[in-house]
Order: structure tokens, then C-alpha cells, then sequence
């Protein structure tokens, strides 16, 4: 047995029946770091001295009893938007560069309180505004199934650290797809919960209303294990859920006859990706004969999914971002006149491209005059989206989707035309705004072996038919190698 | 002839919450701590810090919606008022623009002209800033957020003020209610109340309103006052000459009573307002209402009313002595421990109200101890002090909170019943005035006050002006 292919579940059990320890595990992690690391750059922070110390205290915890969760001593990684006390949480950003909380997110916590270790914080979009992970002020990530393409984002850097074996399981975050789409492109399986599922205590905002922490693993039964750790209700996140059913993994059933699945007949037009759009029918069939009831539907108003979700988003971005002033905390511009020229230029020289383009048109949006035109309109069209996803599930179970439009891009083809980039989150971004949960688990290849993800989306609440019938599919699938396997990297 | 103007005010007035911690937070909103000492994560505008709405807050801004006869918007939410400055961490401000908690109500002044009703256009909750220090040493600004994140009511009034007292009325009024309710202690000096006052000028007759400013930097009653005359008078120079009166904020220097514009409409700021994510909206059942409106405490008319009734006060007086909510408790508190209500009730009205005038102060300044009055009324009934010299002790127990017996004690106030000393000092005084004496024999009894005075000035008003009376009758 190479503990480094074991499931993040497998490990901790491995962990708990004293046939492993902790360091052990935690030692893969940091070797495969070592080795894979230089190029892919999924990481921006890992502090071994802070980890070992981690370590013997989570050794004595399971020792003693304090740690008997399921993921107990499992290396996990955290995207650097989301906050931890005493390490560096910079949102791969260069005006955040040196900011160090003096607070965990409540996530976090929860990760520790299950016993798990932190191997480092990971590498991503900056503020999480991209689909490539190019847009960090801190070099880019690249793909580990091919390094000349990039991992997807903004949670690029979680899903290439799982995807290398770098970390067993990860903790992303999804505002329009910021899990999904990554975990599509390297081959792993990520979840974006119901909204109000996971506090947002302490995740760097990009867009409040639709920004999530979710679970990124090396398979559905992981991912639904880490939700069961991170979710929970927060007195300290006003839009955090009260909710009684987050025992996820008891609905792992192998299992689909009668599932009703509807499939959009407007994610199957112009635009998808041949290899894709073979792979999401190579699936529909394997779930049909495997009993589920499988049916094209007209879900309407996709093709404002992406102009809402831009306008919403941004208009967010541009107040959630409006305390990177160089203040009170990180990035100050060295020279300036005076207050409003130090606002200016702390930001000009703070803040990437993407970043400013999303502030200038969520400023834009909400600026008197426009207001009505544009923000409002959008929260309509997010109010109609949402009835139409409603809809939907009187008749379905769940609907399927591809993750993105294609597999992975070149590094450096997508940041040249932001619109079409912005394009790609079509499947994925009308999840966020009807703040629904959806997981994207791998379902094939393209013709050049880059991995395509099929997306499950739920109803509000409804994680537990997605992650049966995701898990199902899984088990009628076999077995999806993670990337490092690919020539003994 | 000399045209004839009309001024016409409206109030923007804020009001700071008197909870014990924050808006959104659970820090302290106590006054004058070490800078940045009462502050967290989310009051600092830590990045993934979040906004916790405290109830509290929306239960004092229903209740003073409710004392202003205000419709209640059974669902409201918080809004984000986009605008940079480094007292504001977030670099927006938690308000509410779309759906406030409370519009249309009222308040009912009383003038010299009679009573009037000011109709109030909403209300609606909100954070505080911190405060800005600029060292002029070190040429550096400082900051402290103690006070970011204070919650505040800012109550919007239709423009239907028409002078300076019916302002004043109006604020008054409206603190008086705070402080009824013990929503805020309504400091202006304090700042725990801001008044912004709106004031345009027409010739009297006309329809249409002219065109208003905005005034800042108001910090008492009387800079109100000032403000609001000198602002008429400028307005109505510039029209007189032609001129056109901009709309503008202005900011009041009350040491040069002047004003001086901040900004103009033309770079009025864009505050790109649009509903807070982060603060889900909140819904106010009529069962909370009826709640609050049951818990409502007595207000000023019934307090006045029950101390006609209960304690035999005239209605003027028990008007006067509950205009302050805090004078009117430490009245309450006297008369209870005096057991004389009458009595307590007079040394407000007389004594208190003086001094008050002759310091200056403020009703909401008293600082005695209720105690120290009621003993100081009870040694005036043993006649143990004369009321002479009872009111020299009133006036040490306003200053200081002396105990009064004590200090009768100690600084020999205290009315001497020694008859032996008395009777020496009568014979002398009698001997010493055989005119006088003359004079209340032949039936000019009047003189017997006289007579009274020069023993109660040998004695040095330590004796008692009763045993005086009936020992000199006795002696002539």
C-alpha cells in the first residue's frame, strides 16, 4: 500500500488503526511538495515548522480522544482567501502580500477541530476574480496533467495541489464557479455547497451573496466527508443556514434507479467542446442503463446567467474590496500626496488588471443613474433564474451539466479576451446566483488526455441526492487516477 | 415695501443608540476608552470579518419610532453607502436608503405660538465612524475606531420648521423622548446627538420651496439658534441682491458665526448605495411590535400626570419637573425618601432650576444624590437648619453632593437651641433698642421683624426664627 494513493478517508483510517502516523502522512505531503511543487505552484505558503508542531499536537489528540472525526490527521490545503490566525492570507494579491489575521475563518476551525493539519495556503486568482489562476500577483499554477495548461480558478491552486498529490483534500471557494471549473480541468472532485451551508466567517469576500467554501478531493466520498467538517450554522455569518441534515456521508448509496436527471438542452448547443459534450452523454448512458431516467429540458435564460452574474459580482467586488486602502493593513504606496492620492495609487499599484476591470464595472453598475439599468435589473433576472432552477426540480432529482464549456486552455490564451473567458462559467456561475449546490466529478478525458468534469447540480438542500447520485456514478465509472499517477510524476 | 421671507427648516438628526456593545459587533460602545481598545475584526473592517445586526438596536429604533408616531416597515434592510475616508474601515457605511425601519410619523412641539406638529419623513439605523486625530507635530493622521460601529438613528423630518424655536422645541422635544425611553442620553457636546440642519427661504406667500442648504458642525442649542439666523440672513442678502442660493453643504463656525461651504451639489458624492449582502433583511412581526409597544415606559404627560395625582403637584410644576426624564427620577427618589413630596417638589422648582440657570447647566447634568435632599428637607422640618441656611446647603449638595447634616455639623449651621445664649442675646438687642421697643408698644407691631433680624444677626442665623418670635413677644 503507498499511503500517498489513499483516499483522504482511507488515510485517517489508516492513521487511526496505527498503521500510519501523522507525520507520516503529513511528510508525503511535503515531499510531493518538494518535487512537484517548483512547477506546478499550487501553493504560496507552507511553514514545515508550523506543520510538524501541528502535527505532534494532532498525534496526541488522536491519542487522547480530542480527535475521532473521520479526517482526523489528514494534510488538507487552504485557498489563500480564506483566513487563518498567524499565517499569511494574501488572496494571492500584491496589496495583501504581508497580511498576516489574527483570526482563523471559521472553516478553518472547524478543520482543526477535526483534527486535520493544514499543509499550506494555495494559490489562486487574485480575490478569486479569474477562471485560470493567472491573475495571482504571485506567479501562476499550472495544470498537472499537462504544465502547459493552466488548472482552472479563481481555486486553481487547491485542485492542482489534490490533483498532484500535494495534499489529499482541499478547501476551496465557488462564486461562479471557482471550484467546479478547477476541479473539472485537473481531474478531481469539487463541491460548491448551498449557499449559507459553510460560514463565510473570516473568506475574504469577492462577492458576498454568492461566494461559498467548499471541498475539493480526491473523490465524492472525501468531498462529502470534508463538507460534513466545514458546514454547520455561525452565529457570526448573518447568512449562514440553521440546518439539521449535514450528515452527507450517510447518503453515499451506490445506487440511481429512479433518479430522475434532467439535462438543459441549452448547455449541449454551440459552444461546447466536442470531446466534452461526447463525455456527457458517454456518462447519461452509463447512468441510464444503470437505471436512472434520464431528459433533455428547456431550462430558459441561460444566456442571461452570465451577464447577471458579472454585474452582481462586480458591483459586490467593487464595495467588499473598498477596505484595501492601504489604511489599516497590507499594500501602502511608498510616495504620495496626501490621502486621496495614497488611495490611488496603494490601489493603482495594489491591485492586478482583473481585479480593477471587476471594480471599475461594479462601480459602474451601482453608479447613480445606472443603478436601476443595470444592478437592479440583474437581481430580477437572478430572482427569475432561481424560479427557473425551481422549476426544473419538480420534475428532476438533480440536473446534469457539463463543469466548463472545454477542458483546460494554455497558459497564457484566456487573459487576452477577458469576455470570452468570462464566457466559460456559463454552467457554473447560474448556480451561485440561485444559490444552489452542485459537484463537479471527473467523467473522462479529452482527446489530448486533459480531463472533463460532469457536473451534478441539486436543488437548495439537496446535497445528499447529488452526492448519492455523484458517488453512484463514481462506483459505475471506476477508478480516475489523479494526475501525478500519469507517468510516475 | 420690503419683501417678506419665510424661513423653512428641516432636521437631520442622528442618535446615538445607548447599547451597551455595537451595531454589528460585540464590542463595547462605552465613551472615552484608549484609542483602538473597543474594537474587533469587524469594527476595524478586517478582510472576512462579517456584520452581526444586534438586536437591541432595532428594538430601541422601534420604540422611538413608535414614540414619533411612525409607520414601522415590517421589512427592512440595510443598505451600503460606498464612500472613502479612513474613519470608515470598510471604506462603506452600514445604512438604510431603500427600506428604513420606520416613516411617516410625527412629533407635537408646543411654542409660544401654540402647539404644532413636525411630521417625520423616516428613520433608519445605522454604524458610527471612528475618529480622526490629526497631529500637527508629527504631521500624521490617527485614527481610533472605538467609536466605529456605534449604532445611530438618524430621524429625517419634513421641512416644516419655520424658525429657530420651533427647532429648538422640536430637538428638545425629540431628546426628551430618547432619554424618556433610554434609547441615548442625546449629548450634543457629547456628540450623541447631531443635529444637520436643512434651510431654504421664501417669500412669504409662495408655493414653491427655495433652494436649501445643508448645515454641519452644530454642536449646541444655541449654535443651532445662530446658525439657523445667520444662515436666513445670508440667504435672504443673496436673493436681495439677485443672487441665486446654491444648494450646498456648509459647515458652522460658531466662534465666528459664520458659515463656509464644504461641498456643492455639482461634487456631491455618488455613494453608489445598494442593499448589504452580508445582512439578510430584517423582519418585524406585529407580535414585536405589539411587545415593544407594551414595554413602552410612562412618558413625560403621564409621569406629569400621575404627579398631579399622586403627589398633589399643580400641573405647571409637574409639567417643569418632568421636562428632564433624569431630573424627574431624582425627583421621584426624593420625595420618596422624604416622604413630602410637596416639599421636594418646591426645592426643584425654586432652588434647583436657579442654580441650574446660574450655571448654565443642564437638567441631565444634576448630580446629587436624592439622599442628601430629602435629609436636607427633613433637618428644615426638625427645624435643625433655617431655610437660610438650608439653601446654602441645597446649593453645596448641587455642587458637591454634600451629606447635609454633616456639613451643617461640620460648618456650624446648625440652628442653635441653647435659650440661655438666646435669651442673653434678646435682652441685649432689647436694651440696646429701647426706641423700638418703644415704637411695638405704642402698636406698631411691624417692628417685631426688625427686632427679629438683629438677634438672628447676633446669633449668626444659627437660631431658630420661631423661638426668636416667641421669645421677644414673651420679653416685651
Amino acid at each position: 500500500m503507498d499511503l500517498k494513493d489513499l483516499s483522504a478517508l482511507n488515510l485517517a483510517r489508516a492513521i487511526k488503526r496505527g498503521e500510519a502516523g501523522v507525520k507520516d502522512a503529513v511528510k508525503i505531503s511535503l515531499e510531493q511538495i518538494k518535487k512537484a511543487d517548483g512547477t506546478v505552484h499550487a501553493f504560496l505558503e507552507t511553514d514545515e515548522k508550523k506543520i510538524y508542531d501541528r502535527v505532534k499536537e494532532v498525534e496526541a489528540g488522536i491519542r487522547s480522544g480530542k480527535y475521532t472525526g473521520p479526517l482526523a490527521g489528514v494534510p488538507v490545503a487552504v485557498k489563500d482567501n480564506i483566513c487563518t490566525a498567524g499565517r499569511k492570507t494574501t488572496c494571492a494579491s500584491r496589496i495583501l502580500e504581508n497580511f498576516v489575521p489574527t483570526y482563523d475563518a471559521e472553516a478553518v476551525k472547524k478543520l482543526e477541530q477535526a483534527g486535520m493539519v493544514i499543509i499550506g495556503k494555495t494559490n489562486m486568482d487574485e480575490f478569486a476574480m479569474g477562471s485560470t489562476t493567472e491573475t495571482s500577483a504571485f506567479g501562476i499554477t499550472r495544470n498537472p496533467w499537462n504544465t502547459n495548461k493552466v488548472p482552472g480558478g479563481s481555486s486553481g491552486g487547491s485542485c492542482a495541489a489534490v490533483a498532484a498529490g500535494e495534499a489529499f483534500a482541499a478547501l476551496g471557494s465557488d462564486t461562479g464557479g471557482s471550484i467546479r471549473q478547477p476541479s473539472s480541468y485537473c481531474g478531481v472532485t469539487g463541491m460548491k455547497p448551498t449557499y449559507g451551508t459553510v460560514s463565510r466567517y473570516g473568506l475574504i469576500a469577492y462577492a458576498s451573496s454568492l461566494d461559498q467554501i467548499g471541498p475539493v478531493g480526491k473523490n465524492v466520498e472525501d468531498c462529502a466527508a470534508l463538507l460534513e467538517v466545514i458546514a454547520g450554522y455561525d452565529p457570526k455569518d448573518s447568512t449562514s443556514v440553521q440546518r439539521k441534515d449535514l450528515n452527507f456521508t450517510d447518503a453515499l448509496k451506490k445506487d440511481l434507479r429512479g433518479v430522475k436527471i434532467g439535462i438543459p438542452k441549452e448547455y449541449l448547443s454551440e459552444g461546447l467542446d466536442e470531446d466534452v459534450k461526447k463525455a456527457l452523454v458517454d456518462a447519461v448512458q452509463l447512468m441510464s442503463q444503470n437505471g436512472a431516467i434520464v431528459e433533455f429540458f428547456s431550462l430558459g435564460l441561460v444566456d442571461y446567467v452570465i451577464p447577471a452574474y458579472y454585474i452582481i459580482a462586480s458591483a459586490e467586488a467593487s464595495s467588499n474590496l473598498a477596505r484595501f486602502d492601504g489604511v489599516k493593513y497590507g499594500f501602502r504606496s511608498k510616495e504620495f500626496e496626501g490621502l486621496h492620492d495614497m488611495y490611488k495609487k496603494t490601489r493603482a499599484e495594489g491591485f492586478g488588471e482583473e481585479v480593477k476591470r471587476r471594480i471599475l464595472l461594479g462601480s459602474f453598475v451601482l453608479s447613480s443613474g445606472y443603478y436601476d439599468a443595470y444592478y437592479l435589473k440583474a437581481l430580477k433576472v437572478k430572482a427569475m433564474i432561481k424560479k427557473a432552477f425551481d422549476d426544473a426540480f419538480v420534475k428532476y432529482d438533480m440536473i446534469l451539466a457539463p463543469a466548463a464549456p472545454s477542458t483546460a486552455p494554455e497558459v497564457g490564451s484566456s487573459l487576452q479576451d477577458p469576455l470570452k473567458m468570462y464566457l466559460s462559467d456559463v454552467y457554473t456561475a447560474g448556480v451561485n446566483l440561485a444559490g444552489l449546490p452542485a459537484i463537479s466529478v471527473p467523467c473522462g478525458k479529452d482527446r489530448n488526455g486533459m480531463p472533463i468534469g460532469l457536473q451534478f447540480i441539486g436543488d437548495c438542500f439537496q446535497e445528499k441526492k447529488i452526492l448519492q447520485a455523484s458517488y453512484a456514478y463514481e462506483q459505475i465509472r471506476g477508478e480516475f487516477p489523479m494526475a501525478y499517477k500519469k507517468e510516475g510524476k | 415695501m420690503a419683501k417678506q421671507y419665510e424661513t423653512v427648516i428641516g432636521l437631520e438628526v442622528h442618535v446615538e443608540l445607548a447599547t451597551a456593545t455595537k451595531i454589528f459587533c460585540g464590542c463595547s460602545t462605552k465613551f472615552g476608552g484608549a484609542p483602538n481598545t473597543h474594537t474587533c475584526p469587524v469594527c476595524t473592517g478586517m478582510p472576512g470579518s462579517l456584520p452581526v445586526l444586534n438586536k437591541q438596536v432595532v428594538e430601541y429604533a422601534l420604540a422611538l419610532g413608535l414614540a414619533a408616531n411612525c409607520q414601522v416597515n415590517r421589512t427592512c434592510k440595510f443598505d451600503r453607502k460606498n464612500y472613502f475616508y479612513p474613519d470608515n474601515p470598510q471604506n462603506y457605511q452600514i445604512s438604510q436608503l431603500y427600506l428604513p425601519i420606520c416613516y411617516d410619523g410625527f412629533l407635537e412641539i408646543e411654542t409660544a405660538a401654540g402647539s404644532k406638529k413636525i411630521r417625520i419623513h423616516e428613520m433608519h439605523m445605522e454604524e458610527d465612524a471612528g475618529k480622526l486625530i490629526h497631529d500637527e507635530w508629527e504631521d500624521c493622521s490617527l485614527v481610533d475606531y472605538n467609536r466605529s460601529g456605534v449604532p445611530l438613528v438618524e430621524i429625517v423630518s419634513e421641512p416644516d420648521m419655520r424658525n429657530a424655536e420651533e427647532v429648538i422645541a422640536y430637538l428638545e422635544k425629540l431628546r426628551m423622548i430618547c432619554q424618556y425611553l433610554g434609547v441615548s442620553d442625546c449629548k450634543l457636546q457629547e456628540g450623541s446627538m447631531r443635529a444637520d440642519v436643512n434651510l431654504s427661504v421664501r417669500e412669504v406667500g409662495s408655493e414653491k420651496f427655495g433652494t436649501r442648504t445643508e448645515m454641519k458642525n452644530l454642536n449646541s442649542f444655541k449654535a443651532i439658534a445662530r446658525a439657523i439666523e445667520g444662515e436666513r440672513e445670508r440667504q435672504i442678502e443673496l436673493l436681495e441682491e439677485g443672487k441665486e442660493v446654491l444648494q450646498e453643504t456648509r459647515r458652522w463656525d460658531d466662534n465666528k458665526e459664520y458659515s463656509y461651504a464644504m461641498r456643492s451639489k455639482e461634487d456631491a458624492k455618488d455613494y453608489r448605495y445598494f442593499p448589504d449582502p452580508d445582512l439578510p433583511p430584517v423582519f418585524i412581526s406585529q407580535e414585536w411590535i405589539d411587545r415593544i409597544e407594551e414595554q413602552q415606559p410612562e412618558m413625560q404627560e403621564e409621569k406629569a400626570a400621575r404627579y398631579e395625582k399622586e403627589y398633589g403637584l399643580s400641573a405647571y410644576d409637574a409639567s417643569l419637573i418632568t421636562q428632564s426624564k433624569h431630573m424627574a427620577d431624582l425627583f421621584e427618589e426624593t420625595a420618596k425618601e422624604s416622604k413630602n413630596p410637596k416639599k421636594a417638589a418646591n426645592w426643584f422648582i425654586g432652588e434647583t432650576f436657579r442654580l441650574l440657570k446660574e450655571r448654565g447647566m443642564d437638567a441631565e447634568e444634576l448630580q446629587f444624590t436624592p439622599k442628601h435632599l430629602a435629609d436636607l428637607i427633613a433637618a428644615v422640618e426638625k427645624g435643625e437648619v433655617n431655610n437660610q441656611n438650608a439653601k446654602k446647603v441645597f446649593e453645596k449638595i448641587f455642587d458637591e453632593d454634600v451629606e447635609p447634616c454633616a456639613y451643617i455639623e461640620a460648618n456650624g449651621l446648625k440652628t442653635v437651641e441653647d435659650t440661655g445664649m438666646l435669651e442673653t442675646v434678646v435682652d441685649k438687642v432689647l436694651a440696646e433698642n429701647p426706641k423700638t421697643v418703644e415704637e411695638y408698644h405704642s402698636g406698631k407691631t411691624k417692628v417685631l421683624g426688625f427686632l427679629v433680624g438683629q438677634v438672628m444677626k447676633q446669633m449668626k442665623g444659627k437660631a431658630n426664627p420661631a423661638s426668636v418670635n416667641k421669645m421677644l413677644l414673651e420679653k416685651l
